[in-house]
């Protein structure tokens, strides 16, 4: 006989705090308006009306990088991009996660040159990897929805 | 990991006026993360007050060593980087290559592979139009043509998807051809375009053409003149959006682009509104050329017999010794063009795009160079925005539609 029981119809929900934090840092989840290069059209694919990825709180990109939870590194990254992703991921606030979108920010990709940066996470630590050349806006969404599972899980020790 | 490059005033004492080392002018930065920079375009803007004296474009943020990685590669593995060079234009992209690579080793595409790639290409050309008029908008805050562009959009990757299994890097046309036939959804599915899309492109106008606050935002802003565009090497929608009817399908036609009939629209002014609504024409035009060439599609083999160059199909190699030989030699060693130069171009929806091609008798490109309109169309952006707000800077870039890919390569 929990409290549940008790207070089941009086509309009161319980939890624990760590689901309410983890639940609402799932569902408003506003990503860096960001994007390099060709994985930025699948992303904006994703975000219009055919994918619509509104419907798991992304709707809100937000331009500048002190307003955002989530940087989606979406194509590839030059050597001389590099430090600038670098300097954009520092100034956001924390808890804050990136996913590598494409081969080209998860590996390099077909890129293995002088040019391009290896796999973005050389220079900032990688939640979510998709692959495709580019991904396909469900391979986004199917990361997003992975991003969001591991935030869900996340524990109370190890809150940022 | 190298550091930030950062600019004093003094660095920049070349490029600024005077005006900005007295602090009267003032310097401000723009990108390379910045939402209407359509990637990663940085721009060094100087500023009085509100007016933009003088920008600066600062390129190379996406450089991808492209043309280096394809001198590494055989004529057929090469290919597959030129899809990401405008990524907005893809199937251009592979176009242009292989128009090269075909002018080097004399190899000639049937008809119904032209006629195919035609439709290809113009529906790639609608695609980035689409996007541009999404994007472009978006910058100008009309949020909902963005949402109709891109429902449109996907009609097309549908197309390339059955075609290529892929959406948007297809490689799909290939030297001496295409890749394989087009399946037999293919004809119903491009109908099904030329016949909604007119329609579509309707809407997109009455939300923007006679809209007062998009009128006000685009009018005589970013002006430039026939003569100005000549002179820094400026082809495609802004050229001929101050009167010049320039068009390399004209001009020198390709694939078969004689004998269509379509016209090139034109417009005076050279303002954002004209570059508007030439390429909104344009993308009406794409349709009548897929629609032609939809209703005369020849029937017929999509590659080049010559087996030196051209892989055998596959239902071949087990049937013949030769065309096995010929499979593992081109797939492993790669062909063997003449010793020469070539240079091919096409019209991709910013311009005239080229490649330049040299080849040593070797398997593998000795030179390969994009020529790409982007470049150009950044080197006058300084001319087009100077006088103008700096929020009229954002449709300024908008209406010039350059692709970070195409220029940095």
């Amino acid at each position: 006989m929990g409290i549940e029981q008790k207070t089941g119809n009086t509309g009161v929900v319980t939890t624990t705090l760590e689901q309410a934090v983890n639940w609402s840092r799932t569902n408003s989840m506003w990503p860096m308006l960001f994007g390099l290069a060709c994985c930025a059209i699948e992303m904006m694919g994703a975000q219009a009306a055919n994918y619509d990825m509104s419907r798991f709180g992304m709707e809100l990109m937000r331009a500048s990088p002190r307003q955002s939870d989530l940087m989606i590194v979406a194509g590839r990254v030059s050597q001389k991009m590099a430090p600038v992703l670098r300097n954009l991921y520092d100034q956001m606030p924390d808890p804050k996660w990136v996913i590598a979108m494409g081969d080209c920010a998860a590996c390099g990709g077909v890129f293995n040159n002088y040019a391009i940066l290896q796999g973005v996470d050389e220079i900032v630590p990688v939640d979510v990897y998709i692959s495709g050349c580019p991904p396909r806006p469900e391979g986004l969404i199917n990361g997003v929805i992975t991003l969001h599972k591991k935030v869900s899980g996340e524990k109370f020790a190890k809150w940022k | 990991m190298r550091e930030i490059q950062e600019f004093s005033l003094d660095d920049l004492r070349h490029l600024v006026s005077p005006r900005a080392l007295t602090g009267e002018t003032m310097v401000l930065n723009m990108g390379p993360q910045h939402p209407s920079t359509h990637g990663v375009l940085r721009l060094i803007v100087e500023l009085d007050g509100e007016i933009v004296v003088n920008c600066i474009p600062d390129v190379g943020y996406l450089h991808t060593g492209i043309e280096k990685n394809m001198e590494g590669k055989t004529y057929q593995k090469a290919e597959v980087m030129t899809d990401r060079i405008d990524y907005m234009y893809t199937m251009g992209n592979n176009l242009v290559y292989c128009l090269a690579v075909e002018k080097l080793t004399g190899l000639k595409s049937p008809p119904r592979a032209d006629a195919i790639r035609v439709i290809l290409a113009e529906l790639s050309r609608i695609q980035s139009h689409l996007l541009w008029i999404g994007t472009s908008a978006l910058d100008l805050a009309a949020m909902s043509v963005f949402l109709y562009a891109m429902r449109e959009r996907e009609m097309i990757m549908d197309v390339f998807e059955l075609v290529s299994g892929q959406r948007m890097m297809t490689t799909f046309i290939r030297p001496g051809g295409l890749w394989r036939d087009v399946p037999s959804e293919f004809e119903a599915a491009v109908r099904e375009i030329v016949r909604v899309f007119p329609k579509r492109i309707a809407e997109y106008e009455a939300l923007l053409t006679k809209n007062p606050l998009f009128l006000d935002r685009t009018r005589g802003i970013g002006k430039i003149d026939t003569m100005t565009c000549k002179a820094w090497d400026v082809t495609g929608p802004t050229l001929r959006a101050t009167g010049l009817a320039h068009d390399v399908r004209k001009a020198n036609p390709y694939c078969g682009f004689e004998q269509y009939d379509f016209d090139i629209p034109t417009q005076t002014t050279g303002d954002v509104y004209a570059r508007y609504l030439v390429r909104v024409e344009e993308m009406r035009q794409s349709v009548r050329i897929v629609e032609q060439a939809l209703n005369k599609l020849p029937y017929g083999s999509v590659r080049d017999n010559n087996r030196k160059y051209v892989p055998p199909p596959r239902s071949e190699i087990g049937m013949s010794m030769e065309a096995l030989i010929h499979h593992f030699k081109l797939w492993t060693e790669g062909f063997s063009p003449p010793v020469g130069s070539v240079y091919a171009t096409v019209e991709s929806p910013r311009g005239e795009m080229g490649v330049f091609l040299e080849s040593d008798g070797s398997p593998k490109p000795y030179r390969v160079h994009y020529r790409t309109p982007s470049v150009p169309l950044l080197q006058v952006l300084p001319i087009l925005s100077k006088g103008h707000y700096v929020a009229d800077l954002v449709g300024i870039i908008g209406s010039i539609d350059i692709v970070l890919g195409d220029t940095d390569r």
